[in-house]
């Protein structure tokens, strides 16, 4: 990915530096924003439809949350690993 | 924070004073050695997996060296504990007889939530199961456990069999059987591995950069302002951080329970 934004920045002066790691998480956070909108908007949906399953639908609000938050901090989290120095 | 932040930072490297900001990143989570024995560095990580589990057996000792009918004092505290991860994990996946599992779901739960609290506790704030070696060795030997049951509960060709469901038609069978398997064998582990992992990657990376901001920017001047800017961040990310570190063993060890639940009996 360096080799790009080297590439980008030879070709044009004033392009700017790309950090492709910000945008990578940038998108990466698109679909778990709205995932983690669903799992909480149906449960507290279905919260209100009957309240007396409350407990039950938390315990599986939180492990759909964070299934689902997974996905975006690993967009955080994977320009460390391939970093290419 | 790792010897060259500690440095600038100490040197009195404020927005002002015409230093870039010491932006915290893969640097932070190496560790100078605090002695080493021949070429085996014991590094700050490892002090506090020593500590995490020296506390979790230290209290559990405590708690049950000699158990009374009616608590008393920390068997109080004890017994809510073990019941918590009895009645909110286990019995949701296992039901009653998954209890041979309870002492093993007890200390991996505790465990990690304490490795995890270490994130925020002052002086030491590191969370070590944000460095990939720590997260291995649970992962491998739930990995471990729950192939081991599937293979000695439903027999070796058993288990594989039950990876799929038997009233599939025949021409998903292609496309069901190798993502089955590689799901059971390969992305399970990895990713109950990579969940923990990186949430504490995230959030130790988080919360040292607001830390690192709050001190960068507190110049004599508007820089003050914003340096309560952002201290007030580190109390939200420290709310937040705190909210993840149970969820995240609470997750791990539900998911644990769960994949030994699919071992013992057949997923469908």
């Amino acid at each position: 990915m360096s080799a790009l934004a080297g590439a980008l920045a030879a070709a044009s002066p004033t392009v700017l530096q790309i950090n492709f790691g910000a945008v990578g998480y940038g998108l990466a956070a698109i679909g778990p924003g709205i995932g983690i909108g669903l799992v909480f908007g149906h449960a507290i949906e279905a919260m209100a439809r009957q309240p007396e399953a409350t407990g039950r639908i938390t315990l599986y609000m939180w492990v759909g949350f964070s299934l689902t938050e997974i996905l975006a901090l690993l967009g955080l989290v994977v320009p460390f690993i391939f970093h290419a120095s | 924070m790792s010897g060259e932040v500690r440095v600038e930072a100490a040197a009195g490297c404020h927005i002002f004073s015409g230093c870039g900001f010491p932006a915290p990143g893969l640097e932070n989570f190496y560790f100078k050695p605090l002695f080493t024995v021949g070429s085996f560095g014991f590094t700050k990580p490892m002090l506090v997996a020593v500590i995490c589990t020296v506390l979790v057996l230290a209290f559990f000792a405590a708690a049950f060296w000699k158990p009374k009918p009616v608590p008393r004092g920390i068997q109080n505290l004890g017994e809510l504990a073990i019941l918590f991860v009895r009645d909110q994990i286990l019995r949701p996946s296992l039901g009653r007889k998954g209890d041979t599992y309870l002492p093993f779901l007890v200390s991996l739960f505790y465990y990690i939530f304490l490795m995890n609290l270490m994130e925020l506790i002052p002086v030491i704030q590191f969370p070590a199961m944000s460095k990939i070696g720590f997260v291995v060795a649970p992962v491998a030997i739930v990995y471990v456990l729950y192939i081991y049951l599937g293979f000695k509960n439903q027999g070796a060709w058993g288990y594989i069999r039950n990876m799929w469901p038997s009233g599939v038609p025949i021409f998903i069978l292609p496309i069901l059987i190798p993502i089955e398997l590689l799901r059971f064998f390969i992305i399970q582990p990895f990713t109950l591995g990579i969940r923990l992992f990186a949430n504490m990657f995230a959030g130790h990376l988080l919360l040292t950069i607001f830390m690192v901001a709050t001190w960068y920017l507190a110049s004599l001047s508007i820089g003050l302002l914003f340096a309560f800017g952002s201290a007030v961040m580190v109390l939200f990310v420290f709310l937040l951080e705190l909210l993840v570190d149970i969820l995240q063993a609470f997750i791990f060890t539900t998911l644990t329970a769960t994949y030994i639940a699919s071992s013992l009996e057949p997923q469908h």
